[in-house]
Order: structure tokens, then C-alpha cells, then sequence
């Protein structure tokens, strides 16, 4: 293994986690600004010119305030839960593909740190295991209220992976890959996923909303019922790595479904662009594109956010197995049938 | 390089492994064992089997561990709530672990690995392609009786269940 193509894949990796970080960091204004915009108030706008400054000056505040560490004899997990979460949810960024190959020089570089042909398993097992930061933390804060929201969201999290790994065979089954980039490569021009099945791009949708914890489905930490869930013990910047690690995922499920569903990078008119006006710019529009469905995603988040409210732990466990496991085995067969019809 | 990580990962999984038979506490011991399953799917990485090696995350650390976490979580085990088991189960425990190795190790030194022909023929032998066609073509009727397999099981665990829930 050359060292140039170490050095090459740590900084792409170095500028994929402060993307992530970026908007990670931007969605906490975004998520208050859509909130006041729904409810009707302004929103944070001291802080800067449209309040722009609000994050840093967060993220000031949650560094800087009392460290508590409860009277627990887990101090050590209780200590690395937050690290946990916070790792898993950025490791699922490593597959997603941003662009195609920039070409600087001759040299070719291709926007994506990990092109390995199982990337959509990969991303299964990381959801999988994004759970073992929340109950870890939970278990290891020595407080009931915890222990049930991490008890939860590890239930919520194993029933919901059933329909969407069902969701993605589906998807699979028509694809025929695993790689997401051959993924995005197939949906070239305007032939996104999302028209041949808007099916599974529902059930998906739905249960990456419970992956990632967010509200219809945020029974964790159903501050009505439990306190403040499984981070109620965490403080100062353990509890902000929660947080933060709800947006990174939230982020990475947005960049996810854009490349599954809606095609990627890929945006009408990129031949065109790359003939007339260079691979590079096609490439940073391409990138543009990725990041701008990626964006809408974040948005659509939080809209359903703060318009549907919080489900009960019944129906919510009715919906993802008598519903949503159901539906997506039929769909499943629908997808067959239409592969053998059509293909 | 690739021996210095096979043996940090060698040692990763010994003292993990160890770990979850010797810690004091469940929880603590389920997590050795998470430790334990990561490692594992390193060594797959390291004989390059990435299917085998996600699918091992997948189902055993993402599904298996999480469920076994579950019910120690809420056993809330103590020292002085363990029950003593009794010493005729703790021997049939033992002579039934180590035949199940004499097993393996037969099973082992019989097989014949067919990585070799694969390598030969220049099949990427890892692929998804390959395993999925071996599975379903050579060995469909072993694959469909572990999945009935699987769904004798689950349907004891729901007749379990429905039975305490009348009583």
C-alpha cells in the first residue's frame, strides 16, 4: 500500500468529519429556526446576524459548564456511553460516495473514503451497533428513568431494523448491487429509485426516523414521561455529545436516502456540464447536488418534527410489527414480481 | 504490518474472551463479549471475508448482544441472588463443551478447503455473488432446513411467552 493513498484517504476523511460536523453543528440553529418559523415566533436571533453565531456560542457554553459524574460504579462506561454514540454515528459516512473522480493534474481522486462492494451492509451493521452508545450510557448512569429510555430505544431500534433491512432487499433486488456508488451510477439522468419504488422509499423513511431517535419516534427520551431518558445523568459536553451525535446521524440517514432514492450525486444535465465545462465543476455541482438533497432531507426532518407529535410506546411498536414488517414482505414480493415482469 | 494487527487483534479477542468467562458482573461480561464479536469480525476482515465479517456484526453484535444486554439490564443480577447451580449440570456443561470442540476439530481436519480452487479460477471467492450462489445452489436443502430451523425456535419463544402470559 502506497503512503500517498493513506495520506489521500485521511484527509478526505479529515474534511468528510468537518463536513459532518459542519452541519451537524448548523442543524442545531436550522432545527430552532424551522421551529419558531412552524410556531410562528423568530427563533434565536441575537447572537450574530440571523443568529448565526448561536451554535459556537452552544457549544461555548456546553464545554464550559459543571462536569458531573453520578454516584455510579460504572464510571468508566458511564464515562465513554457519550463516545460510543458519537463514533458509531459518524462511521457510517465512510461509504457514502460525494462525487464522481476529480481529476487535478492527471492524478485521479475519487470522493468516497471506503468503495468497498458491500457499502449497504456496512451501513446495516453500523445502525445496528448505534445502539450500544445510548444503552451502555443508560445503564451506566445508575438511574431508573435512564435505564428505561435506553431500554427503549434499544427495543425501538432492533424492531425497526427488521422492516428496513426488509426495505433495503427490496431495493436490492432491483439494483442487483451492493456498492452504493454502483447504486448512484445506475440512477443516472433522472432515473432515481424513488419512482420505481415509492414503496420502500416509505417504509425506509419511516424507520430511519426511528433509527436516528428523532421525534414521532423519540420515546428515549420522552422528557413527558422519563425525565430527560437515557441522557438525563449526562452533563456539560457528555450530554452535548448526544445531542450532537442525533444530528450526525441524522445527517448520514439524509445522505443515505439521497443516494438510495433520489439518486445521489446525480443531477440533470451532469454529461452536459462535464462536456462543455470540465469533469471538476460537473463534479462540484455534483457534490452541491448531494449535499442540497442531503439539506432537504435535514429539513424534512425537522418539519415532521415539530408538526407530528410523539407517539405512544404501543402504537409505536404495533406500527413497526404489524405494520411496517408486513407491509415491507409484501413489498417484497411486489419487487419480485416486478423484476421477473420487467427486467 | 498485516501480522503485528493479527496479533493485536489475537490479543484483543484472549483477553476479551477471558474477561467475559471471568468478570464478576453480567453486564460487564456481555459487554467483553461485544468486545469480543468486534474482534472476531476484525479477524474475518483479516482473511478477507467481508461479507462473513458485516453479516457477523449485523447478527451477533447487533442483534444477539443487544437482546442478551436487554435481559441482564433488567435482571439486575447480584451476587447474592445467583442461584448455585447444582454440580451434576456444571459437569454435564463441561464434557458437553469439550466434545463440541472434538467436533470442531474433527470437522476441521477433515474438511477440505475449496478456497484454493476458487483462488485458481480467479473468483473473487468473498463476493456476495459467490456465497449467495453456493448457498442457494449447492447447498439450498442445508440452508432451507436452518432457516426451519430458525422458525422452530421462534415459534417456541412465542408459545413460551403466551403460555406465562395466562397464568
Amino acid at each position: 500500500m502506497e503512503i500517498s493513498f493513506i495520506i489521500e484517504k485521511l484527509v478526505l476523511v479529515l474534511i468528510i468529519f468537518a463536513l459532518t460536523m459542519f452541519f451537524a453543528l448548523y442543524s442545531t440553529l436550522a432545527e430552532r429556526k424551522i421551529a419558531g418559523f412552524i410556531q410562528d415566533r423568530y427563533g434565536p436571533n441575537r447572537a450574530g446576524i440571523f443568529g448565526i453565531l448561536q451554535p459556537i456560542c452552544d457549544g461555548a457554553k456546553l464545554f464550559s459548564k459543571e462536569e458531573f459524574i453520578p454516584n455510579t460504579p460504572n464510571k468508566l462506561l458511564f464515562i465513554i456511553g457519550p463516545g460510543i454514540a458519537m463514533t458509531v454515528s459518524l462511521l457510517g459516512s465512510a461509504v457514502i460516495p460525494w462525487a464522481e473522480k476529480f481529476v487535478i493534474a492527471g492524478v485521479e481522486y475519487v470522493p468516497q473514503v471506503g468503495e468497498i462492494n458491500i457499502a449497504l451492509l456496512y451501513v446495516v451493521a453500523v445502525m445496528s451497533t448505534s445502539i450500544y452508545g445510548i444503552v451502555i450510557g443508560a445503564w451506566a448512569s445508575n438511574n431508573k428513568f435512564s435505564l428505561l429510555g435506553g431500554i427503549r430505544a434499544g427495543a425501538q431500534m432492533v424492531s425497526y431494523e427488521v422492516a428496513m433491512g426488509l426495505s433495503l432487499i427490496a431495493l436490492v433486488m432491483m439494483t442487483g448491487t451492493l456498492s452504493l456508488r454502483e447504486i448512484t451510477e445506475q440512477q443516472a439522468g433522472f432515473g432515481w429509485n424513488i419512482f420505481f419504488q415509492p414503496l420502500t422509499f416509505m417504509i425506509f423513511l419511516v424507520c430511519s426516523f426511528a433509527e436516528c431517535n428523532r421525534t414521532p419516534f423519540d420515546l428515549a427520551e420522552c422528557e413527558s414521561e422519563l425525565v430527560n431518558g437515557h441522557h438525563t445523568e449526562f452533563s456539560s459536553m457528555k450530554m452535548g455529545f448526544y445531542m450532537f451525535s442525533e444530528y450526525v446521524s441524522m445527517f448520514f440517514s439524509s445522505a443515505l436516502i439521497s443516494v438510495l432514492f433520489f439518486g445521489g450525486y446525480n443531477y440533470p444535465g451532469m454529461e452536459w456540464v462535464a462536456d462543455n465545462w470540465g469533469v471538476n465543476i460537473a463534479n462540484i455541482f455534483a457534490l452541491l447536488s448531494i449535499l442540497a438533497k442531503t439539506s432537504f432531507f435535514i429539513f424534512f426532518y425537522m418539519w415532521v418534527r415539530w408538526t407530528i407529535p410523539r407517539f405512544r410506546y404501543d402504537q409505536l411498536m404495533n406500527l413497526g410489527w404489524k405494520i411496517l414488517f408486513p407491509l415491507a414482505l409484501v413489498n417484497i414480493l411486489l419487487v419480485g414480481l416486478g423484476v421477473l415482469l420487467f427486467k | 504490518m498485516i501480522t503485528i494487527i493479527f496479533y493485536i487483534l489475537a490479543a484483543i479477542t484472549l483477553a476479551s474472551g477471558l474477561l467475559t468467562v471471568l468478570s464478576k458482573n453480567p453486564v460487564h461480561s456481555a459487554i467483553y463479549m461485544i468486545v469480543c464479536f468486534f474482534s472476531i469480525a476484525g479477524h474475518f476482515l483479516m482473511l478477507n471475508a467481508q461479507f462473513l465479517s458485516v453479516i457477523h456484526i449485523i447478527v451477533y453484535t447487533g442483534a444477539i448482544m443487544i437482546l442478551l444486554l436487554f435481559t441482564l439490564m433488567l435482571m439486575n443480577l447480584n451476587e447474592q441472588h445467583e442461584p448455585v447451580k447444582k454440580v451434576a449440570s456444571r459437569i454435564a456443561a463441561t464434557v458437553s463443551a469439550c466434545l463440541m470442540v472434538v467436533l470442531l476439530l474433527g470437522a476441521f481436519l477433515k474438511a477440505t478447503p475449496t478456497i484454493e480452487a476458487y483462488k485458481a479460477a480467479e473468483i473473487d471467492f468473498q463476493s456476495v455473488k459467490v456465497i449467495g450462489d453456493v448457498i442457494l445452489n449447492e447447498y439450498l436443502v442445508p440452508f432451507e432446513f436452518t432457516s426451519v430451523l430458525l422458525i422452530a425456535a421462534m415459534i417456541g419463544a412465542v408459545l413460551v411467552s403466551k403460555r406465562e402470559n395466562k397464568a
